[in-house]
């Protein structure tokens, strides 16, 4: 009750609070040589105020308030504590609170940490900023408040769903919120920088900190979600083009192209265009993932129960920034007009704008797999899905000439570079085509296409490992990422060829056998915990003579009543077995899936490897 | 006639549109192969032809209708006007019970039989898919 009333007066202050840093930026903007301390000390009152109230909402939920509305609908006496605390922003309210918590945050840091650059720059970042601030205020007290009350006050709360009781889930919205609320920064910045015309080296290095750290947590957000997804959802798989997935891969497709751009904008002050454009679709997407995420929109795991005036409110309210973006970019853009535009065929610059037209299209084909049923469903009130298939179908080719470029563009000079002494490309790239053919021709799948895919990746893998070791190269940060991509599309690719699967129905004691290797059932306990039951099941898989034994769970919470399957995964250097149970009907066959996956533990690492590559650039440019 | 950089910039731009139609043909071809449509029971009774293509029926699981052995699975899908016979051999979802609402991937058969090759995982007690709220309509 305390708590409650507490956040929700500091909400309240936390949105009034805008309107003196609107009053003193407007004046500032003006008058004065120095940015006024005011502007600062207010975003600081702001912020302040927007972290009681958070915390508020926390104490609530430790404290199992049910008298407000979130935590009885999220929240229950016999959670965990952990889960109590980060119930908080398992749900709709709470991760908005958490949206606008990080907004002001990130604003206040920026004030800090832009103090050489130009005052109008500043202010105006301050003001675009500060008009997303408030249209997250507007959104969460009038359609989402956190801290609704309820009377008469009810005994007990309805329970977070289990499978969101989960440590990595713990901490995937945090991270991956900091990554889209990071593109918001960039996305003002560039607005108050195409304004003032500011476009320019001094300011491409600045915001370059910005779009690493997003990028770097964007990609380990998504990381995040894909391992829960992968043992918890119990698929068995790293990736399944549900359309919530493809709405944060989104944003990423368009902070990673981003990031190479502002790379030659600081070198090169070329590009902007591509900067102000990439900065614009990159927050559009981060806000249209938390709308399609929200709004029940899009039918996919993610779908809780939602509301689609929420969806409404942040439709309009992005329409409203889009139109401001556009019309900025086309009044007050100019297109450079020196001679660092033009570089020859052979470059830097060439391989980078043609992946640069790769990313893009990547990104269409996930945005038109995403949003097209959604299209035709209100036009024509036909439903559909869209496979996997398709992206496999329309990404797979193209990333053959996409690997390529990225293994020789890096190789080559900007504006333009010769090609004697490239002579070892040429070799490494006939060498991993021989490699690559010479593994797939022992196996049963088509033989092109996967013989060229592997080639050109592992030719992207060579490239980068010869880079390692050769004594003149001077960017790690750039040969790490593109060493982890490189890995993590040979550990997908073969992932997908090697891994096998039997799914079949078995009673206590029963066993299954296909010659190659037996899973036997062998008994099944019940163990009573905290806030569920749960049976587990022993089972051993015997493969040659090697015996693996494994323990599947079966949970049933109480509250809210809902039975969850718990895989049991054991991870080994090569690939990983992967087991799940689950009843039907409550009769004696358990229904059984089991999965050899191969380099599983490798996609995750690679994963990693790419997002210390940005890591490490962030904290080598702090050294310098 | 012209300069080398005005035909470098013709040869980009022809370069560009061309290979943006391309992609467009493209992803226009593959989401007519590869979009799945979903169906109601009665949708099915109604279908003209049977076309050997991936569908999606949804509606609830009737009581009393799952039957299992160890290979397979057997169950009833219905709206409350029309039902189909579902024969499913792989892993079930969690909320995968009698009575609640379902979504089944795959071949019909003929107009009352469908070999589903995917059951859909829904992970909220109080979610129903959308497509099933629609097709049980009324009820």
């Amino acid at each position: 009750m305390l708590y409650s009333s507490l956040g929700y007066y500091a909400l309240l202050l936390g949105f009034v609070s805008s309107l003196p840093i609107f009053f003193f930026s407007i004046k500032n903007f003006k008058d004065k040589q120095i940015l006024d301390y005011k502007i600062i000390t207010f975003s600081f009152i702001q912020l302040f105020l927007v972290f009681i109230s958070f915390l508020g909402l926390i104490f609530s939920f430790i404290y199992s308030d049910f008298s407000n509305e979130t935590v009885f609908n999220n929240s229950h006496t016999t959670k965990p504590l952990f889960y109590k605390i980060v119930g908080t922003w398992g749900n709709h309210e709470g991760s908005l609170l958490l949206w606008l918590l990080v907004l002001t945050l990130f604003i206040f840091i920026f004030l800090i940490k832009s103090r050489e650059l130009l005052k109008k720059y500043r202010i105006l970042t301050v003001l675009f900023q500060q008009i997303i601030i408030i249209g997250f205020f507007i959104f969460l007290i009038k359609s989402s408040n956190p801290f609704n009350y309820l009377f008469p006050v009810p005994k007990e709360g309805m329970g977070l769903n289990p499978i969101l009781q989960d440590p990595a889930l713990a901490i995937h919205p945090p991270i991956l919120y900091l990554g889209y609320v990071g593109s918001s920064i960039i996305f003002s910045s560039v607005l108050a920088a195409t304004t003032l015309n500011y476009i320019s080296k001094t300011w491409a290095v600045h915001i370059k900190n910005w779009v690493l750290a997003s990028w770097i947590f964007l990609t380990l957000g998504i990381l995040l979600g894909s391992i829960w997804a992968y043992y918890e959802l119990g698929w068995g798989g790293f990736w399944f083009w549900d359309p919530v997935e493809n709405v944060s891969l989104m944003p990423w497709l368009a902070l990673t192209t981003l990031l190479h751009c502002i790379l030659v904008l600081e070198k090169r002050s070329s590009l902007s265009s591509w900067v102000i454009i990439l900065s614009i679709t990159t927050f559009t997407l981060s806000m249209c993932g938390t709308f399609l995420v929200r709004s029940g929109i899009l039918n996919s795991v993610h779908t809780f129960a939602n509301d689609p005036e929420r969806g409404l409110y942040i439709l309009t309210f992005l329409f409203i920034l889009i139109f401001i973006s556009l019309f900025i970019f086309f009044a007050f853009h100019k297109l450079e007009k020196d001679k660092s535009f033009s570089f020859s065929i052979i470059s830097k610059e060439t391989s980078l704008l043609i992946n640069n037209w790769f990313m893009m299209y990547f990104l269409s084909v996930v945005l038109v797999g995403t949003i097209y049923p959604i299209f035709l469903d209100v036009l024509s009130s036909e439903q559909i899905s869209v496979g996997p298939p398709f992206y496999h179908k329309l990404i797979a080719p193209f990333l053959i000439p996409f690997l390529i470029f990225m293994a020789i563009g890096p190789q080559l000079k900007w504006i333009k570079s010769e090609i004697i002494g490239k002579f070892y490309l040429v070799v490494i790239f006939i060498i991993s085509m021989l490699i690559s053919f010479l593994i797939i021709k022992k196996l049963n799948v088509n033989l092109l296409i996967n013989t060229v895919l592997i080639g050109s990746a592992l030719y992207l893998f060579l490239v980068n490992i010869r880079d390692f070791f050769s004594k003149k190269f001077k960017n790690t940060s750039q040969n790490l990422s593109h060493f982890g991509f490189s890995l993590l599309i040979l550990s997908i690719l073969f992932n997908n060829i090697f891994s096998s699967e039997i799914i079949t129905n078995l009673k206590v004691g029963e066993k299954f056998d296909n010659n190659k290797f037996q899973i036997i059932f062998n008994d099944l306990k019940k163990f009573e915990e905290k806030n569920y039951i749960s049976f587990k099941g022993y089972f051993s898989i015997k493969e040659n003579d090697l015996e693996d034994k494994l323990q599947p769970e079966l949970r049933i919470y109480n509250q809210p009543n809902i039975i969850t399957s718990e895989a049991d995964i054991k991870t080994t250097f090569f690939n990983d077995k992967f087991i799940t149970m689950n009843t039907v009907k409550d009769e004696e066959y358990f229904n059984i899936r089991y999965q050899v996956k191969p380099f599983m533990l490798w996609i995750w690492v690679s994963v990693l490897l790419i997002s210390a590559g940005g890591i490490l650039s962030f904290f080598t440019r702090r050294i310098e | 006639m012209y300069g080398q950089k005005v035909k470098l910039r013709f040869f980009f731009i022809v370069l560009i549109f061309l290979s943006l139609i391309l992609s467009t043909y493209l992803v226009l071809k593959s989401l007519e192969e590869n979009v799945v449509y979903f169906k109601s029971p009665s949708d099915v009774k109604e279908l003209g032809e049977l076309e050997n293509k991936k569908i999606r029926i949804g509606g609830m699981v009737k009581k009393n209708s799952i039957d299992i052995s160890s290979n397979e699975i057997n169950f009833i899908i219905t709206d409350f006007k029309n039902e189909i016979n579902v024969t499913y051999s792989g892993v079930v979802p969690n909320l995968f019970s009698e009575g609640k609402g379902v979504v089944a991937e795959g071949f019909l058969k003929d107009r009352s039989f469908f070999k589903a090759s995917k059951i859909l995982a829904k992970h909220d007690e109080n979610y129903m898919p959308p497509e099933v709220k629609e097709a049980i309509g009324e009820k």
